[in-house]
């Protein structure tokens, strides 16, 4: 149980990581879209940031360097990912149920996250005191356990609205259910195995690193970590996967206010030369023609300009 | 209670509508028009369109889909939706939206925060077909059964769908219950966007099937690309047409007006909406008075399209919209003027300064600006006389979601009307947080069967009743009050609204462009340029 357990955890993490990295990659590598951003953009310049406004509302704005406010940029996305601020201003009833699920995570997240780099560096030769070692023990228990109840209760809440609320039942798939008993389920399992295995967090996790596997792990803890990392692995094959979506909804859409350098140019140069399928008369898209020459022709004039 | 309309509604095989808006509660309107029975009432479809017409959706028909004549032709139908469907999600022939669809289709937590941003959703009291979810729910389920052929997962991922004829036709229906006005997308916290999903249908339809409302298609861009203008106006046309509109205003102002035409090297090459020109003479007519007494040197063009800031392709057709844009810039191009201003219509601004943005480039990438802050540089500048208290009434603003929420020009007309407008008062919510007239997207233009009574009464419900709220400490109707929506297509659809709730008649509420109250408010000009008449 402690094999697969550890192969699990390792297999978890490596799925969750690379899943996560590919879908980043295929949003990264889409074509660039025509503009299409909304206001406000928190990057304007603060002045202009305030009431929403662009650069549009400067007199000669080409002539003019865009905004390039990065701190506008933070103190939009701060509160955003570690409050939920857009999901408390517009749908507060809801943020009450959501917003403890994600901290929850987050800190069970956090939890792992500073376990695995004490483990590591123990593994590396960089052993921790025993001092160092009891409170950052300490403090992962104490963030995971916040993390646990945190995450279990928002996960049943949000399956209580979402059975209940009609108006979420009614677009609710089965996975939308699942998915929140599995976090439901797995969070106290794995919060449980840790109180009865004997053996500090720490040393678990040095353990995982080191795939020792001579000292058993408790069966509850065994089964809660195996668990959890298929959940991990599961995450990012689905909608769940919107920490890295988000990324792109913003900056890639709603944020992408961008002048258009060469990089640009050039590959608007290319798709321009793609070939469109549409079938409708008027786009007198033939299978030879390129975007360039459907924007150039006139449906009204047989085609010609 | 009846029960919640569902996705598999759409594809019921029988020819009845899945809902009646035209029979259903909507939402309460403040006094004075807060007595439903005393409201204009809803006029129902005509059995014989019911008959005639397929996609039967709420009671109300803006495409005239014909009844397929069998279930040959209805599976041809499906088949080439399908197809559309593919290309949607193809890099080929969907580059342009490719990455926003993709991320909208795959990242939906289905929350419904959505749903109470949109106007229309809540004018309706709440029908689900209307919440900005309900189109996207069908197109995110064929998007993962079709496209990335999930089979059975996908449907217990997302849900399932039974793809038929009546499902194509209600969804072609659906696409044209939207305002596109993306409130809903600022409002979901994952980035989703719904409009966009509305947008991308419309494209399927038109691109792949050749289904657009004839006000958007056949009389809208095919003209435009065919006379040079979705008026139907010609070159000639339009400038006698201008010349007249000169001489009217030259009278009403006492001032020489004179608009020049096609004037190589000008700075500016001022685009209308060339609807201003059919419908509201007095707005070129100020714009002419401003830019003449601020010394700016100006033309307008003459060329195909180039007369004509409208581009009716940004709501259905990316083809139709390119083919429009590029006409815009090659106008101002061969003119050889320093920039593009763009008179009072934000689907104009959007298109030709945003959308066309990454398109036009090398000699078509001419530097393009918003009148709006022409208008707010002129102002400030003290190139003009002005007299606020020839505007002491009370006026309010509109802010075109097209202008303001989707590109950003949210402050030079306020700073105008502040400087002008002794009693301007903002309706609530604004800015960028506005809410849609109700005619957006191309519904302004569209009244077809009582498709008139659909966009007044419910995606422009939460508009009047900004307005009443707005006005609420004056709506006697010996204050004549003043809403300032610099827009054309917002301009048609207030025009339509206040005549059809009364609130002209009994209250006295006129609708008009930013120009017509600075040239009001100049006092070289014979005092009253805005005449408190019913237009
Ligand atoms: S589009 Fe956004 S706000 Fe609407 S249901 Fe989906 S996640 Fe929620
Ligand atoms: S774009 Fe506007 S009208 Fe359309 S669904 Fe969203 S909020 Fe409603």
């Amino acid at each position: 149980m402690t094999v697969l357990s550890f192969l699990l955890i390792w297999l978890g993490l490596g799925v969750f990581a690379a899943a996560s990295v590919a879908r980043a990659v295929r949003y990264a590598r889409a074509p660039v879209h025509l503009r299409w951003e909304l206001y406000p953009v928190p990057h304007e310049a603060p002045e202009r940031a305030a009431h929403g406004g662009s650069r549009y509302e400067e007199p000669e704005w080409w002539a003019k360097p865009p905004s390039k406010n990065l701190l506008g940029e933070l103190a939009y996305m701060l509160p955003e990912m570690l409050l939920l601020a857009g999901l408390r201003q517009h749908n507060r009833r809801l943020w009450y149920r959501s917003y403890p699920f994600h901290l929850g995570l987050y800190l069970v997240a956090a939890a792992g996250a500073l376990l695995g780099t004490g483990a590591m560096l123990d593994v590396a030769g960089v052993p921790l005191g025993d001092r160092a070692a009891h409170v950052l023990t300490a403090a992962c228990d104490l963030l995971g356990a916040a993390g646990v109840v945190l995450g279990t209760g928002g996960a049943l809440a949000l399956l209580h609205a979402r059975l209940t609320d009609a108006k979420l039942a009614a677009y609710s798939a089965p996975a939308d259910y699942f998915n929140l008993a599995l976090f439901a389920g797995v969070l106290p399992l794995a919060g449980l195995g840790f109180l009865l295995e004997p053996a500090p967090s720490l040393l678990v996790a040095a353990r995982v690193v080191r795939f020792d596997t001579a000292a058993p792990l408790h069966p509850v803890l065994a089964s809660g970590l195996a668990l959890a990392s298929l959940t991990a692995a599961y995450i990012p094959l689905t909608h769940m996967s919107h920490f890295v979506g988000k990324w792109f909804t913003y900056h890639n859409v709603r944020w992408d206010d961008g002048p258009d350098g060469e990089r640009l140019r050039a590959r608007m140069a290319e798709y321009l030369t793609y070939r469109p399928t549409w079938s409708a008369p008027h786009i007198l898209a033939d299978g030879t023609r390129s975007w360039r020459d459907v924007a150039g022709s006139n449906p009204t004039r047989g085609g010609e300009r | 209670m009846s029960r919640p309309t569902r996705v598999s509604d759409l594809s019921r095989r029988d020819r009845e509508e899945v809902t009646r808006i035209d029979k259903a509660p909507l939402a309460p309107l403040p006094p004075p028009l807060d007595d439903p029975a005393a409201l204009p009432a809803f006029s129902s479809l005509s059995d014989q369109a019911r008959e005639r017409y397929d996609g039967a959706l709420d009671g109300t028909i803006a495409l005239n889909l014909p009844v397929p004549s069998g279930p040959d032709e209805e599976r041809t139908l499906v088949a080439r939706f399908l197809a559309g469907l593919d290309k949607l999600f193809e890099r080929e022939n969907n580059w342009m939206f490719l990455e926003p669809l993709v991320l909208t289709m795959e990242h939906c937590a289905k929350c419904q925060t959505c749903s109470e941003a949109c106007h229309v959703f809540e004018a309706a009291g709440g029908e689900d077909i209307y919440r900005p979810t309900f189109r996207a729910e069908i197109l995110r389920r064929l998007y993962f059964k079709h496209v990335r052929t999930g089979g059975l997962l996908a449907a217990w991922h997302h849900g399932d769908i039974t793809v038929n004829w009546p499902l194509v036709a209600r969804l072609a229906e659906l696409s044209y219950r939207c305002n596109l006005c993306r409130r809903c997308a600022q409002a979901c916290p994952l980035g989703a966007d719904n409009g966009l999903v509305t947008h991308e249908l419309r494209k399927l339809f038109s691109q792949e099937m050749g289904i657009a409302p004839k006000e958007l298609h056949d009389n809208g861009s095919m003209l435009q690309l065919r006379a040079g203008s979705s008026t139907g106006m010609t070159p000639a046309v339009v400038r006698d047409n201008v010349e007249f509109i000169d001489e009217d205003i030259g009278e009403k102002t006492g001032l020489e007006v004179k608009t020049p035409w096609d004037v190589e090297g000008a700075d500016v090459l001022l685009v209308h909406n060339a609807g201003e020109i059919m419908a509201w003479p007095e707005n070129p007519g100020a714009f002419a008075v401003i830019l003449n007494a601020a010394g700016i040197s100006w033309t307008m063009s003459s060329e195909l399209a180039g007369y004509d800031s409208i581009n009716y392709g940004l709501w259905y057709d990316d083809a139709q919209f390119a083919r429009v844009a590029i006409r815009h810039a090659e106008a101002a191009r061969r003119l050889k003027v320093k920039k593009i201003v763009l008179g009072e219509c934000g689907h104009a601004h959007k298109a030709l300064m945003v959308v066309a943005d990454r398109v036009l480039s090398g000699d078509l990438d001419i530097p393009r600006e918003s009148c709006l802050t022409l208008f707010r540089d002129i102002v400030a500048s003290g190139r003009l006389k002005l007299d606020p208290s020839r505007n002491d009434f009370p006026v309010t603003l509109h802010d075109p979601c097209n202008v303001v929420r989707l590109m950003g020009v949210v402050e030079p007309q306020r700073e105008i009307l502040r400087a002008i407008c002794p009693q301007f008062r903002e309706m609530a919510p604004r800015g960028v947080d506005n809410y849609c007239c109700g005619g957006g997207s191309g519904f302004a233009i569209m009244s077809g069967h009582n498709f008139r009574d659909w966009r007044l009464q419910v995606a422009g419900r939460k508009k009047v009743e900004q307005v009443l709220e707005a006005f609420a400490d004056c709506l006697d109707p010996s204050i004549p009050k003043y809403i300032c929506a610099p827009c054309s297509n917002c301009k048609g659809q207030f025009r339509d609204a206040l005549e059809y709730f009364g609130l002209w008649r009994d209250h006295r509420i006129l609708y008009g462009g930013l120009a017509e109250l600075i040239v009001n408010a100049m006092t070289d000009v014979k005092p009253g340029f805005i005449e408190w008449e019913w237009h």
